[in-house]
């Protein structure tokens, strides 16, 4: 078989690939616009009759569009201060010399073999004797700081010149704004990657939330979706409805931070 | 869950600043020395926002999950001394071996699926050619949508009744099983399900091993006549071993704690044909009353991915081929 012709196979088997991998968003998205879907009707691939029910349904019957505020929320609390707690914290391993910095830096590293699921329990009651359950700070607090990103941010910093904060520390500048002025800037690639990653890991979070989160009002997107079930047992239409809202927010930071979500995910593994 | 947390857990070269810190033979002065306490202060106060947290939320509940283990505890009442009873009834209580091995059976079902699928991605997007990078995109997807979003998709698409596949089975002539609605199946759905997610993960990490592979080497094997099964058995898979077996150990990590799906896809069901292990914890913690005998199975649980992550570590030093 001549090269290119089986090129030309090989890339054709590549994209039947592909729209296999998208036909359950597609359908997702398909079932959302076809009112009774699951129970009167049948979605079918062109849709004869699109209409948005489903949508009214699920935010006019139930507190899906708070649970959306809540899920941004949070997502954003927790990316602002886990870049800033990463930030302070990889600022100090990378540019002091001081007593104990193995011992800390190995501490850090051995929180990260340590899954959710073994603090579950002394989690919760540490919660619930700071009268914590059922509250936003009581999803916040657990999630402040990150090892990761201490040590994603640390390897950036790593490579910034020391040169620049010592101009600047000549210049009178302390630490605290050598790091803002002059190191966070040099690393904003690490930082958004970090970002991202942290927004996405809070915005897909499901255990803890689940655990700590009681009353519908304060249900992050994921509690919310998973508790349709209940009540739309067999209206599909609402369920898909309500996994587009919870997927075209990823989706949206997907197409315009590609580079930076596949560098958090791939950049965590590779050396 | 923050899958972040494992994600890391490929353990980084030591810290090779600290080495230095004894750099200067000099006997420090006291103006040196007061000078070197500011310093550790600044530095403890740089680390306090981040360390405090990751102490009183992760180090010590670790520690406190350890103690609950030996106790008999309903999360209300005084927690009791009760030694290893937990651990003996765990021990010889079927449902730990259930649980367990309804976890293995999900690792055992994943696993394989998602690392050919994700090597044949990888190859196969790692050549250049008009819309990879579309393609790539789409392969990538499902990775950032939630375990809860692919879960109610997937019970929607495996409806027994109703669904797109088992519809689609119908016509051409195929009986559909009742997915997750029959306990022989509700595995296997939610492996599809889990597959079809970590497919684009484990493609992410392998293209990027690809990447590190020189290009001469392909070319020059291509010239020599090389065929295109013995390069990617004595070249590309060599030269990829760091990453093929990270992909295993994280999949390993991963898969032991799988939770979210299993949750939202069938809640353990039907008939505990589904339950895995933090399905159970989950349940002896909140449904039965039964913390300490949850933070003994939470520990075992434990002990399972240190191993791995002990394997990890060690395997990362002997029988990886660097490039």
């Amino acid at each position: 078989m001549p090269r290119s012709k089986r090129a030309w196979i090989f890339t054709a088997v590549l994209a039947a690939g592909a729209i296999a991998m998208a036909f359950p968003f597609l359908w997702t998205v398909i079932t959302s616009v076809t009112s009774g879907a699951g129970l009167s009707a049948t979605p079918s691939l062109i849709p004869n009759d699109p209409s948005l029910d489903a949508y009214r349904t699920l935010f006019s019957t139930t507190t899906f569009g708070r649970s959306v505020a809540n899920s941004v929320g949070l997502a954003l609390a927790v990316t602002v201060i886990q870049v800033t707690t990463s930030a302070l914290a990889a600022y100090a391993f990378s540019r002091f010399e001081f007593p104990g910095k193995r011992a800390a830096f190995a501490l850090y590293l051995a929180t990260m073999m340590i899954p959710m699921q073994v603090l579950l329990v002394p989690l919760f009651d540490q919660m619930k004797s700071l009268g914590l359950v059922n509250t936003y700070l009581g999803v916040l607090l657990p999630s402040m700081a990150s090892a990761f990103g201490v040590f994603l941010m640390r390897q950036a910093m790593a490579s910034v010149p020391r040169d620049l904060d010592e101009a600047a520390m000549l210049d009178g500048a302390g630490h605290l704004r050598t790091f803002a002025r002059i190191v966070m800037p040099n690393v904003r690639p690490a930082m958004a990657t970090f970002g991202i990653f942290a927004f996405m890991s809070s915005w897909n979070a499901f255990l803890w939330p689940l655990v700590i989160l009681r009353s519908d009002e304060l249900k992050t997107l994921p509690l919310a979706l998973a508790s349709l079930q209940g009540q739309f047992t067999t209206q599909w239409d609402v369920m898909m409805a309500g996994s587009v809202v919870s997927i075209i927010p990823m989706l949206a930071l997907y197409i315009f931070a590609q580079k930076y979500i596949i560098q958090g995910v791939a950049g965590s593994g590779i050396k | 869950m923050n899958r972040g947390a494992t994600l890391g857990t490929v353990a980084p070269p030591a810290s090779s600043a600290a080495a230095r810190s004894s750099r200067d033979g000099r006997k420090p002065g006291p103006t040196a020395r007061a000078r070197r306490a500011k310093t550790t202060a600044i530095a403890y106060l740089f680390l306090a926002p981040s360390a405090i947290p990751l102490i009183a939320f992760v180090v010590v509940p670790v520690f406190r999950a350890a103690w609950a283990s030996f106790h008999t505890w309903n999360l209300i009442s005084p927690m009791k001394w009760t030694g290893l009873s937990n651990y003996r009834e765990l021990f010889t209580d079927k449902d730990t071996l259930v649980v367990f091995g309804h976890t293995l059976y999900y690792v055992a079902g994943t696993l394989p699926l998602t690392f050919v699928g994700g090597l044949a991605l990888a190859l196969g997007l790692n050549r250049a050619f008009r819309g990879r990078n579309l393609l790539r995109g789409v392969y990538f997807l499902p990775v950032v949508t939630s375990w809860i979003a692919v879960a109610i998709v997937w019970r929607w698409l495996l409806n027994p009744s109703v669904g797109v596949i088992n519809t689609v089975l119908t016509n051409v002539g195929i009986d559909g099983p009742g997915w997750w609605t029959d306990p022989a199946w509700s595995m296997p759905s939610i492996i599809i399900a889990s597959a079809w997610k970590d497919l684009g993960y484990v493609m992410v990490l392998l293209l990027a091993g690809l990447q590190t592979i020189p290009e001469e080497l392909q070319e020059a094997a291509t010239l020599d006549g090389v065929r295109w099964f013995s390069r990617l058995r004595f070249i590309t898979l060599p030269l990829l071993s760091p990453q093929i077996f990270f992909v295993v150990i994280i999949s390993l990590i991963n898969g032991f704690q799988v939770f979210d799906q299993v949750y939202a896809m069938t809640g353990g069901g039907p008939n505990g044909s589904s339950e895995v292990v933090v399905e159970r914890v989950y349940d002896l913690t909140f449904r039965y009353g039964q913390a300490g005998m949850a933070s003994a199975l939470s520990m075992l649980l434990f002990a399972v991915i240190l191993i791995i992550t002990l394997v990890q570590i060690r395997g990362e030093r002997k029988w990886v081929n660097y490039a």
